[in-house]
């Protein structure tokens, strides 16, 4: 028996997503820059690809750039856009909840002597509009916030941001890592406002390797890699035009995310009342999070043993983040959250294909868990 | 929260006999941009078109952009569905701008009534609405003259409604109330502005574009077809017709004075595009020049080239600038593709030192070299074409 629920940290790839790259590999190997038509061929398959990926965020293909994944794409477009805005300012917006591939480029640009001011979420979890808007001000380069926390599923006020950027006179450039929210959450990048976008591929079906950015055409971005010009200079290199292909298959099929989250609110509500009744357990992700994450603390066994133990059974989840395993959770300290919370802490995370008899044997094996494994004092 | 999309109709509204048909093809119009996208019920009253989702899987601000390039509306705004009850007309108002609320200083109610059933007048409701909203969010104050924000309450027959300041929509009347033209499309920053300008006028489209491989590549036309896509957006669909040109260009390089190529050449893409507008029921062309931009542009040059034309040939951007043609591709989004360096079939022979003032003399003398009949001929059998869709 497999139930995997540890889909935020990745998925099982597509099985025509899996063929459109071993077939474009051995059929459509031509170089995408190449003038005959095996070029030309190789070249289509990207702008569709492009096509798809700008239609989710609905953007312009010409505003989309393929990199290797989340991480390429945060730190391109955080990097590039305080390079091109360095000179109107020196102080940066994000959030105390960040995945770490943006947290360590704060990091980075701190030691550069930029001020960075990290937003801290509420008890439960979610980011306060007044305090967005409070942040920023003349001297702001940018604001980078994610769309959804990748640890309890908390959805982030991006839709304040823009406004809030207006309203200050501020040249600042806007950036949302949307990696744990593309293709499941809708965000619109024209209505919100978002300069830069940062998606993952391997979340949602696609292999790993392969990610995108939007980039406004609006705002310029300075690139830290330089070559042959492909993907317009900003990210140049022989596009990977087999994971692309992948990509774009798995983005083609995805399920129509409305519908999709309202099936998932079902199952994700029904397991949290679930938990509820368990003695003494408390749920950290906020109501109203993403239904694809739920993050909750047994407060009586490790979250490590727990996962092995459910491992045991077939079971696959995990404690916090998987980018930064046996760290303990910056997402649940910022939010003020105990050690023993966050020592106990379990983050499940659905797909499209999980279903609730999956969720009624963890609940199960959940309390024969808790039953017979060794408590912390 | 329900939220509809609210249409107000532009000029078509004056056309008083007409109105009906006009009013009709909009919303046919409206419905097949929405087609895709969801399920939308779309319907006229009193002078607004309400867009309504059928289901929750609507994305309404997709929708809205779609319905932002659709000409013959001059402002359309997203709205929220209410009961028609003051208090919760005034948590809707609320909950609903909370973001523009949040960012404005200043802000007033304006308030409409049709349902004059309703037990509050229009200023009650302003003056209503607009004390609760100051009483959640303090930073505001009230400014009747030059408000940040504009909250709009209109309280209609079944329901009530609630939006901010309305969006500009792209004008013009609908596409489809002023008869059908062929575009002559290269690939350049001019055409496609031109077929905007037109659709805007109520025509119905069909492209038609001229190819000379091994001169123009497959990318050429790619890009032919994704500056379609974009004029698509606001035209509705179209079809694309490719004439495939090359000989008709070696012939004239063979045979004629190299000075007189463009203008002939010119001629022979007329002859062509009147038989293709014709299969298309097309009743004029349109063509992108404009006066003095080119050697072929001149009015010597023009008056030679419609010479061979039987149907009028609309030239929108006769009298404009180029600078401001850029201006209307960028706003159309075409000019980034423009600008994309491919050889079109106008670049491939052009003269060294083209002839500026041609006469129709000159032109039929050199013509005569050229089985005119049978290029034409030729150029119609190979003649090939897509939908844009």
């Amino acid at each position: 028996m497999c139930i995997y629920l540890d889909n935020s940290a990745t998925t099982k790839v597509l099985e025509s997503a899996a063929k459109k790259a071993y077939d474009t590999m051995l059929l459509n190997y031509g170089n995408p820059s190449s003038l005959h038509s095996l070029g030309f061929k190789a070249e289509k398959i990207i702008s569709e690809a492009r096509e798809v990926f700008a239609n989710i965020i609905k953007c312009e293909s010409e505003e989309v750039y393929f990199t290797s994944g989340g991480t390429e794409s945060n730190n391109t477009a955080i990097f590039g856009a305080v390079k091109a805005k360095k000179r109107l300012g020196n102080k940066i917006v994000t959030t105390a909840i960040e995945h770490p591939s943006v947290m360590e480029c704060m990091k980075e640009l701190e030691k550069e002597g930029y001020i960075v001011t990290y937003l801290k979420p509420d008890k439960s979890g979610n980011i306060n509009k007044l305090d967005v808007i409070n942040a920023i001000d003349k001297n702001t380069i940018l604001v980078s916030m994610m769309s959804v926390n990748n640890e309890t599923g908390a959805i982030l006020p991006v839709d304040i941001v823009a406004p809030a950027i207006k309203k200050a006179q501020s040249p600042a450039l806007f950036h949302v890592d949307n990696v744990q929210g593309f293709g499941k959450l809708n965000i619109n990048v024209k209505k919100l406002g978002i300069d830069l976008l940062s998606a993952s591929g391997h979340k949602l079906h696609a292999p790993k390797g392969i990610g995108g950015l939007y980039i406004n055409k609006k705002a310029h971005i300075v690139p830290h890699s330089f070559g042959g010009g492909q993907e317009k200079g900003m990210r140049p290199g022989t596009e990977s035009t087999p994971l692309i292909a992948a990509f774009c298959e798995a983005l083609k099929n995805l399920p129509d995310a409305n519908k999709e989250l309202i099936r998932l609110k079902e199952l994700n509500d029904y397991l949290r009342a679930e938990l509820c009744t368990i003695e003494g357990l408390s749920v950290n992700s906020p109501v109203n999070n993403l239904p694809y994450i739920l993050n909750f603390s047994t407060l009586k066994v490790r979250g490590e043993t727990m996962l092995h133990y459910l491992e045991s059974k077939g079971i696959y989840v995990s404690t916090g983040s998987a980018c930064s395993k046996a760290k303990p959770s910056h997402v649940l300290s910022a939010m003020g959250l105990s050690n023993k919370h966050i020592e106990t802490s379990l983050r499940v995370s659905f797909s499209r294909y999980t279903t609730k008899e999956e969720l009624i044997t963890l609940l199960d094996e959940i309390n024969k868990g808790l039953s017979s494994l060794a408590h912390i004092k | 929260m329900k939220e509809v999309i609210l249409v107000k109709l532009g000029e078509m509204v004056l056309k008083g006999q007409n109105k009906n048909a006009f009013e009709t093809i909009l919303i046919k119009n409206i419905r097949r941009r929405l087609s895709g996208l969801g399920d939308y019920k779309v319907e006229a009253a009193q002078s607004t078109i309400y867009i309504t989702p059928e289901n929750d899987f609507c994305d309404l601000d997709d929708a809205a952009e779609k319905v932002g390039k659709i000409f013959g509306i001059v402002a359309y705004t997203k709205a929220c569905i209410v009961e028609k009850d003051l208090v919760k007309i005034q948590e809707a108002a609320c909950d609903y701008l909370e973001n523009d609320l949040l960012m404005a200083k200043t802000f007033k109610v304006e308030s409409k009534r049709s349902d004059k059933k309703f037990a509050y007048s229009s200023p009650e409701i302003s003056r209503e609405v607009g004390g609760y909203i100051l009483s959640k969010f303090h930073h505001l104050s009230v400014d009747v003259h030059n408000p940040d924000l504009t909250v709009r309450v209109e309280v209609r027959e079944k329901d009530a409604y609630i939006h901010g300041d309305p969006k500009e929509g792209a004008g013009g009347i609908p596409v489809g109330t002023g008869g059908k033209a062929a575009i002559l499309i290269s690939g350049g920053i001019d055409s496609p502005v031109a077929a905007y300008m037109l659709a805007r006028r109520g025509v119905q489209l069909t492209a038609i574009h001229f190819a000379s491989p091994p001169y123009t590549s497959e990318r050429a036309h790619d890009k032919v077809v994704r500056l379609l896509r974009k004029v698509r957006d606001y035209a509705g669909r179209m079809k694309m017709y490719t004439v495939e040109f090359t000989k008709v260009q070696e012939q004239i390089r063979d045979n004629c004075p190299e000075e007189l190529a463009t203008v002939l050449m010119r001629r022979f893409m007329m002859r062509v595009a009147e038989k293709v507008a014709k299969l298309e029921d097309c009743k004029a062309l349109i063509t992108g020049e404009s006066l003095g931009q080119v050697a072929s542009q001149t009015i010597n040059a023009i008056a030679c080239t419609d010479a061979v034309a039987t149907m009028p040939v609309f030239r929108p951007l006769i009298g404009t600038d180029k600078a401001e043609i850029v201006k209307t591709a960028r706003k159309i989004d075409t000019f980034d593709i423009s600008i994309e360096p491919f050889e079109d079939c106008c670049t491939v022979f052009t003269p060294r030192h083209p002839r500026t003032k041609p006469t129709i003399n000159v032109l039929e003398a050199a013509e005569r070299k050229l089985d005119v009949e049978g290029l034409i001929n030729e150029c119609m059998e190979n003649l090939e074409y897509i939908w844009i869709e």
